[in-house]
């Protein structure tokens, strides 16, 4: 190339720049004056980035943002919103719903999203070789749990049919009615075939990965951070407005609440205990408070003495004084559990059974005298086990402190290491053990299927066929308010039998920067990065 | 010293290397639960796939020849919590993490310790003594939990001169390397002005003194070799110790170090990390300790192994 034909290059070059810098300027200068880059706390490292193998809350946040199921959920009132699918409809019988596909709906290295590549994903899930442990959550769809099992090992068997690529029918077991909530879990999120045939475990590292959501995964370093940028070919590319958001794996809350104050984060996960009394008296907006949806209770096992005798466990269930707890132990806005499923699960509104303070002493002392232990003589000592953890601990305590003085019992306390704890627990070894429960989805079903007589979650071996019957016809039931009524039944006979000792409803505390919008606090704690934004504050 | 002292040291190594494996092997199987164990229990039929998966349905002994064979050939297995990882892929992103820590760590603590129990060695009882050894009494007597958060404190929220966490900049390395570096110092100021001190009354520093030297000359020509012996026999430990107890400057400051993940491997019964890590571990006491016994040699012409 010759000297003149180079400043000629140069003139065009420069002259190109100029004018793209020059009609780029007051573009960026009225959309992005603020950078659209988002820090959040995350709890703990995710373990991977496969909808179909994790099972944590960490991975779950960042799921949600690099996947998109047939439906997603609506940021403010969590009810189900087009996702992949456009639309639907759902068989008189509730039974068979037909998803309809949008043709723009792309993976994020530009393939079209298609109903095969939804069978191909349920396949892999309830497939015994990916050893999924949310294969259940695929079990509502015909002939799921048989070849989850491995009875059946003809995929065709599956209540799943592409009518054609964009239209996906689906049948069920049972007319299922939280089944469009239950499209927002990861388990059932579509994965990419191609990508995971070709790179094994190893498909979800950055350089590998594909996805379908408004975000797709950026950059992974174990331990320091996880970085998601937004999906090009996202069918809504243009309601995203962040350029970027960055999960930091953050174990510690004091670490975590100390980074917020240095500015680092805009969101962290959680609040260490200790320091709640004093955000709670923040002003300056940051410190947010909602019910979550799960319940803190204690087992009673059933199948020993005392506590197999329901008079007892209704003794102890009633000297306990739960707004006391939550005031003066938890401290962070727990609502007292007088009922199992917290109120407001999918609708769902069950009455309050069991005495919010301590007004119902009298009649708990006349329980434990009619079960033979009057003022709690003969009764041997209890023993409450929890696994090992400062807040667990004060509880139990105050538990222990209540029962002494309301009942003139006495029982000690045991503290084990998690998955001690966890062993003995599910063996039955134990009296009275600590558990939290959170739910699955957004119905009342995934609280009260857990007392299921053998039910695989239910640790207090209590049993009662007409609490059976009714979670049984609960599924079958399509009309909600006669569904609600069923519950409501359920609820009644649970809090009579009182296999359990329900103490409070969860909370969630934490801190949000008044720079970001669109993040909406809520029940079930979901907040997609896609509404999200940052303005200067 | 004499080769076959050490090739007789590397020898020994192999039998108590393999006692090691075996113990840890069996002690965290025989733990109560299991990586699959969880609050929300997984289905029988679950249960059954993920053991077949990770090859736990055979019986325990044949698991455990899988594993020393895979072991021979550097192979540690994947990772039963973190899917998409192996054990090797695992250590190799997060030992470096620690190492550097620990080396930064070890680069303060040997800075401050020397020349704060040089200067208490050199004025034996006066100001210049006093005050660095209480310090060092302070270092040794508080723990990193207390150390690492209130120089968080200070540094980072207060005078906002410093990132309170993170892994990223230089400015990242600062705090976490001098809260950890801080307790070593103590105890290596006090090694340093204890072998100075032993030193000093020796007939030959007497020599040096009648020969007309000047305090400086006599310390950095005659005293220093012999004064800093003690410092050199605990530096081995210390870097192990340093490096393999990093977890709780990890935790404070959120570094994505090794530390983390072996005790979060243990807690989780994520059986192949528990044993990756605790090997490295070992290893990397067994040849501190041995670089230790080398360099004593190069240093003191007293000692000699056969």
């Amino acid at each position: 190339m010759s000297f003149g034909s180079w400043r000629l290059t140069l003139c065009t070059v420069s002259t190109l720049l100029f004018l793209s810098v020059s009609t780029l300027i007051p573009l960026s200068n009225a959309e992005s004056a603020v950078p659209q880059v988002l820090n959040l706390g995350n709890g703990g490292e995710p373990k991977d980035l496969d909808p179909h193998t994790v099972t944590g809350v960490p991975e779950f946040h960042i799921i949600m943002n690099i996947f998109e199921g047939l439906v997603s959920k609506d940021p403010k009132n969590l009810e189900p919103i087009p996702g992949v699918a456009e639309k639907w409809k759902v068989s008189k019988d509730g039974k068979t719903y037909t998803f309809f596909l949008r043709k723009n709906a792309k993976w994020s290295q530009g393939d079209p999203v298609t109903a095969s590549d939804f069978i191909y994903s349920w396949i892999r899930l309830l497939k015994p070789e990916t050893a999924s442990e949310y294969a259940y959550q695929g079990f509502y769809i015909k002939n799921g749990k048989a070849f989850n099992e491995g009875k059946l090992t003809d995929p065709n068997q599956l209540g799943l049919k592409a009518i054609d690529s964009s239209t996906l029918e689906v049948q069920l077991e049972n007319p299922t009615p939280f089944f469009l909530s239950l499209l927002f879990h990861h388990s059932l999120y579509p994965v990419h075939k191609a990508t995971i045939e070709k790179f094994g475990a190893r498909w979800t590292r950055p350089e590998n990965f594909v996805g379908n959501g408004a975000f797709t995964l950026k950059k992974w370093e174990v331990n320091r951070v996880i970085t998601v940028a937004p999906n090009p070919f996202y069918w809504d590319k243009e309601t995203v407005k962040l350029s970027e958001a960055n999960f930091f794996p953050i174990d510690k809350h004091e670490t975590e609440e100390k980074m917020f104050r240095a500015k680092s984060l805009h969101t962290v996960d959680d609040l260490p205990l200790e320091k709640l009394p004093l955000w709670q008296k923040d002003t300056t907006g940051v410190f947010k408070n909602h019910p979550y949806l799960g319940t803190y209770y204690y087992w009673f096992n059933c199948t020993k003495a005392p506590l197999n005798n329901k008079k007892v466990r209704q003794a102890l269930t009633l000297a306990i004084d739960r707004d006391r707890i939550v005031r003066l132990v938890t401290r962070g806005g727990q609502v007292p559990a007088t009922m199992f499923t917290p109120p407001g699960t999918g609708g769902f509104k069950p009455e309050s059974r069991l005495p919010k303070d301590g007004s119902q002493i009298q009649k708990a002392k006349q329980l434990l005298a009619e079960a033979g232990f009057p003022n709690g003589k003969g009764l041997p000592s209890l023993e409450i086990l929890y696994n090992t953890s400062d807040n667990h601990k004060k509880i139990a305590e105050a538990i222990q402190q209540m029962w002494r003085e309301n009942l003139g019992i006495s029982s000690s306390l045991f503290n084990q290491e998690w998955k001690v704890f966890l062993d003995n627990q599910q063996t039955k070894n134990y009296m009275i053990a600590r558990a939290g429960w959170i739910a699955d989805y957004n119905d009342p079903n995934t609280f009260l299927d857990m007392f299921v007589t053998n039910g695989g979650n239910n640790h207090s071996g209590y049993s009662n066929s007409s609490y059976d019957e009714l979670i049984e016809s609960a599924k079958k039931e399509r009309n909600p308010k006669k569904r609600f009524a069923i519950f409501q039944k359920a609820e009644d006979i649970l809090l009579e039998d009182l296999p359990v000792l329900p103490i409070y409803v969860y909370s969630r505390n934490y801190l949000l920067s008044n720079e970001v919008q669109g993040w909406h606090p809520n029940i079930e704690d979901i907040h997609p990065l896609k509404y999200i934004s940052i303005v200067k504050k | 010293m004499g080769l076959t002292y050490i090739l007789r040291r590397l020898l020994t190594m192999i039998p108590v290397f393999l006692l090691v494996v075996t113990l840890v092997f069996f002690m965290i199987r025989f733990a109560p639960g299991g990586p699959f164990s969880a609050e929300k229990k997984v289905p029988a039929q679950v249960l059954k796939n993920l053991e077949a998966k990770y090859h736990m349905d055979e019986p325990l002994i044949q698991q455990y020849f899988r594993y020393l064979r895979d072991l021979s050939r550097f192979d540690l297995g994947p990772s039963f919590k973190h899917s998409n990882r192996t054990v090797n892929e695992i250590i190799a992103e997060a030992f470096p993490v620690s190492m550097e820590l620990g080396l930064i760590s070890l680069c303060w603590a040997l800075l401050i310790g020397i020349s704060a129990g040089g200067l208490a060695a050199l004025k034996p009882n006066t100001f210049y003594d006093y005050i660095p050894m209480s310090l060092s009494i302070l270092g040794i007597c508080l723990p990193t939990f207390v150390v690492g958060p209130v120089m968080v404190l200070i540094f980072g929220l207060w005078l906002n001169w410093l990132p309170v966490a993170g892994w990223n900049s230089w400015q990242d390395r600062l705090l976490p390397s001098l809260t950890l570096g801080f307790a070593y110092a103590a105890y290596i100021s006090r090694l340093t002005r204890g072998g100075f001190m032993e030193i000093r009354h020796q007939d030959f520093i007497r020599t040096a003194r009648a020969k007309g030297l000047t305090e400086t000359q006599i310390l950095l020509k005659h005293s220093l070799r012999g004064g800093i012996l003690p410092v050199v026999s605990y530096l081995g430990p210390a870097l192990a110790g340093i490096i393999t107890g990093a977890l709780v400057t990890e935790t404070i400051f959120n570094i994505p170090g090794l530390g983390r993940f072996f005790i979060e491997s243990a807690l989780n019964r994520d059986y192949t990390v528990v044993m990756g890590t605790s090997l490295l571990y070992f290893t990397l006491i067994f040849v501190c300790n041995f670089l230790v016994d080398i360099v004593y040699v190069l240093l003191d012409p007293r000692v000699k192994y056969e």
